[in-house]
């Protein structure tokens, strides 16, 4: 799922300075699950910025409403009245929740309550982790499913650097070398061929070099 | 020859290579550079520029090896993977071709989170193995990376790269060498060797499977300035490994860089002894005025 993290709330409140009424939309979806920005973050956020904005001796108006999925029009379309009736809008959502509410509503400015900063999953209650770089050309079947692109500080196709060692990369004792990872897991299945094989460079027009991707299924369009 | 590198004739010719490192200054005059070039000239057979070694913004690989050109010094110009994209970088390898660079080492460089400018995006469009396969191609098989034939005027490096005995996981460092030997490298030069039984280890597994053979190997040898030095390597460098016996060394005597060089001097002696060392180089890092002596003191002066 997308992993998103709350923005200070001071840089909201920035946002929002010459605003009396706000809607704060909060997504069912991944920052939900990722509790940045459900219903409950949601109404977090407006208490927040009311009491900031009372401290300061001035009135502030929130709305709050959550949307099942802000990436889905007809999960956004219904929020039409209360937009409407609010001189912003605030997004709970990820970077697409917000654009989607930007693109829907054209006359209002929607404005990010956080940042969207990886495709990954839980790997314990209360922490996330990177694992999909989103590259567009899947090659885990290469590498015992452990991903170089956006595990390997460097993305190296044919590591590891030599900045490897003790199992953890230069860059960080916290922060495990993916492609010794990678070399255990293949000793393990016994394919450390697939290692010793060149890789040759990576065709990244398929990631977001290549401008805006799309996916389209004939079968799915209406 | 492959190439129109001097380097390449000495290795060749199986004669003991010395080389010698310099990072060129954090400003835009060639004078520093020049002054390297008068000392070390005549002392070793090639000098190594660093591309902004660290991540820190220096003056450029290929313009502090111009300077060097000029002044009588072979220049080897790194090329590292972080700033630049394969255009780019085969750009620069065609422009440093054209002023007379013929030494191109490739490697992936180091992450900017260690530099002056953490806040820049890397690139890493290709990996330094695929560098190499990428600047073999460009003069073997006259083609760019994309496949495009460069019709004429192919550049034709002598091409370098880097091998760790000191980094993880040990026992496919000497697999990755093979990986790079067959993606094209004619040269390597090794991290620092300090643990002198690792890099034993490692040359035992090197010739066990002949790669020795396939490739000339340059041993790296940096001399330690202090012991205080060396401790700071130990405990922060990644991809190093610096024996607490070296720093006892060091801290037993009075004169810490004296007994730095003498250190560096006995392990090129050793070094040479090793079968498959093609030579040595010098990483004398802020301390380049030392290479003439440790050339001298370790015998290797044979002009």
């Amino acid at each position: 799922m997308i992993i998103a993290e709350p923005k200070p709330i001071q840089e909201v409140a920035e946002y929002i300075k010459e605003y009396h009424k706000v809607l704060v939309v909060g997504c069912g979806g991944c920052t939900s699950v990722c509790l940045s920005g459900g219903e409950t973050e949601a109404d977090i956020l407006a208490t927040s910025l009311r009491i900031l904005r009372k401290k300061e001796g001035q009135k502030l108006e929130t709305v709050v409403t959550t949307a099942t999925r802000q990436c889905e029009p007809e999960f956004i379309d219904g929020l039409k009245e209360l937009v409407d009736e609010a001189e912003a809008v605030i997004s709970l959502g990820c970077g697409v929740g917000v654009q989607f509410l930007a693109e829907r509503f054209q006359e209002k400015w929607v404005l990010p309550a956080l940042n969207t900063i990886l495709a990954g999953g839980t790997v314990q209650p209360g922490q996330w982790e990177e694992r999909c770089g989103l590259c567009g050309d899947c090659q885990l079947h290469l590498t015992g499913g452990i991903c170089p692109v956006i595990r390997c500080a460097k993305s190296i196709q044919n590591g590891p650097c030599g900045g490897s060692q003790n199992g953890v990369c230069e860059i960080s004792t916290e922060m495990p070398c993916a492609w010794q990872l990678i070399y255990e897991k293949l000793t393990v299945l016994n394919r450390l061929d697939l290692m010793l094989a060149y890789r040759p460079a990576k065709d990244w027009s398929k990631e977001r070099s290549g401008g805006p991707r799309k996916m389209k299924r004939e079968d799915a369009a209406l | 020859m492959k190439s129109c590198s001097g380097l390449e004739k000495v290795l060749t010719e199986g004669r003991f290579a010395v080389t010698a490192e310099i990072g060129p200054p954090k400003h835009a005059s060639a004078e520093k550079i020049i002054e390297y070039a008068k000392m070390l000239k005549g002392w070793v057979d090639a000098v190594n520029i660093t591309d902004n070694q660290t991540a820190i913004v220096r003056l450029s690989s290929i313009a502090a090896g111009v300077h060097l050109y000029n002044n009588g010094v072979e220049p080897v110009i790194q090329v590292t993977c972080r700033d630049r994209n394969r255009i780019a970088m085969q750009s620069d390898l065609m422009g440093a071709y054209s002023l007379g660079m013929c030494n191109v080492l490739c490697l992936s460089g180091d992450h900017q989170k260690f530099g002056n400018h953490p806040q820049a995006k890397n690139v890493y469009d290709v990996d330094s193995i695929q560098l190499i396969d990428m600047v073999r191609g460009m003069r073997d098989d006259k083609k760019f990376q994309c496949g495009e034939d460069i019709k004429e005027h192919q550049p034709k490096y002598f091409i370098g790269a880097v091998a760790n005995p000191f980094a993880d996981p040990f026992e496919f460092r000497v697999l990755r060498l093979e990986k790079k030997i067959n993606a094209g490298a004619d040269f390597i030069q090794t991290q620092s060797i300090f643990d002198m039984n690792r890099f034993e280890k490692f040359m035992n597994m090197v010739r066990q499977r002949g790669l020795h053979k396939k490739v000339h190997i340059l041993a790296g040898v940096t001399p330690l300035k202090s012991a205080r030095a060396a401790r700071f390597i130990q405990k922060n460098v990644a991809g190093m490994i610096v024996p607490d016996e070296v720093i006892e060394r060091m801290e037993k005597v009075e004169d810490q860089k004296g007994e730095g060089i003498k250190i560096a001097t006995e392990q090129i002696q050793q070094l040479k002894k090793i079968e498959g060392v093609a030579g040595v180089h010098i990483m004398a890092i802020n301390w380049e005025d030392m290479v003439p002596e440790i050339v001298e003191k370790a015998g290797l002066k044979n002009y």
